[in-house]
């Protein structure tokens, strides 16, 4: 990695080969989860399969549309790191809805 | 990225620890706009967040079933109902605009005026696209009984967590296009090329506030990736 980010800096703009192919890298990911609903998959296959797409979507866009792959880890950890909050967030907030509509349950349909 | 000197630095983790650890600039190579893009787009990132999760709350703590999104944003092609055709048009409309947006800062920093301009040029017309197609969802939502109090398929919380989160999602698409045809103009202008002071700064414009456009742009079409996956096909 070290070797492409040196080339890539000396030079201070990367190959327009790189940018089509994260371009069709894109567009086929993106038709791959259209076809999650176009084939009505359901329950833990078709959350798995929006998350991989998904995730693999943002990483593409961030690391060379957003060159974050090429910047230094000083910026980079500064930006990602932060984002764990929001996973700590998502965990807090799963285990509060559960909460409250197993209240909502038991006090609209069987009465307390 | 342009500065040659930087080769001669340490990287990885360990580059890391020397840029934060002594009393000298940490961002090393990053002019200082486009350390605070990224930070505002960190924050941005919060509130779009924020708005994801009260939408993961509201949709497992409500009782009533939500509605089917692949039916309520399918649309009719010859009288056959197709699931998500508009949703997934926007998709690649967005995207489309993320590629040419990127090519755009490339042909920047080659100082290629025309082209850049060009590509900035498509992407604001494909953000237009985007915020036209929005626009057409909402109202025929609206004409279908949506509001954000009330909506004819199930939970009645649909409605205003879809008018909150593409709402704020689109509103970030408009003030990116309105500042893809100022750019466009500017970069056709030659401010770039000449080093033109800009409207409210004194400092000469670079082909460094191409990329920092790109940075917002790109980030737009990152939020959007999050919402096709959590909003339309959860």
């Amino acid at each position: 990695m070290d070797e492409i980010q040196n080339k890539e800096q000396s030079t201070s703009t990367h190959k327009i080969g790189i940018y089509l192919w994260i371009w069709g890298l894109l567009f086929v990911l993106s038709f791959f989860s259209y076809m999650v609903d176009w084939f009505a998959f359901q329950g833990f296959l078709r959350w798995t399969l929006i998350l991989i797409f998904m995730f693999l979507k943002a990483g593409l866009i961030m690391a060379f549309f957003m060159h974050l792959y090429w910047e230094r880890y000083a910026l980079v950890n500064v930006l990602l790191w932060p984002m764990t909050a929001i996973a700590g967030f998502i965990i807090l907030m799963a285990a509060e809805a559960k909460y409250t509509v197993f209240t909502r349950l038991l006090y609209f349909f069987i009465g307390g | 990225m342009s500065d040659n000197s930087l080769n001669n630095l340490p990287g990885g983790f360990k580059g890391m620890s020397h840029d934060m650890g002594s009393d000298q600039t940490a961002f090393k190579g990053v002019q200082w706009g486009k350390v605070m893009m990224w930070i505002f787009l960190l924050s941005d990132t919060f509130i779009f967040s924020c708005f994801l999760i009260s939408y993961m709350k509201g949709r497992t703590s409500t009782v009533v079933d939500w509605p089917n999104t692949s039916e309520v944003f399918s649309l009719h092609v010859g009288g056959v109902p197709v699931p998500l055709l508009l949703i997934a048009i926007m998709t690649f409309v967005l995207i489309t605009s993320s590629g040419t947006m990127a090519l755009a800062v490339k042909y920047g920093y080659e100082k290629n005026r025309k082209m850049c301009g060009w590509l900035i040029l498509a992407t604001a017309i494909g953000g237009l696209t985007f915020v036209g197609m929005q626009v057409f969802e909402w109202s025929k939502l609206i004409h279908e009984g949506v509001r954000p109090w009330e909506n004819p398929f199930g939970a009645k919380q649909f409605g205003s967590f879809f008018f909150m989160i593409t709402g704020f999602h689109g509103t970030h698409v408009s003030i990116g296009v309105i500042f893809l045809f100022i750019y466009a103009r500017k970069v056709f202008r030659g401010d770039f090329d000449n080093g033109k002071r800009g409207f409210f700064t004194t400092m000469k414009s670079d082909y460094v506030a191409i990329e920092i456009l790109g940075l917002y742009w790109h980030f737009v079409d990152l939020v959007w990736v999050f919402i096709f996956a959590f909003f339309y096909l959860w």
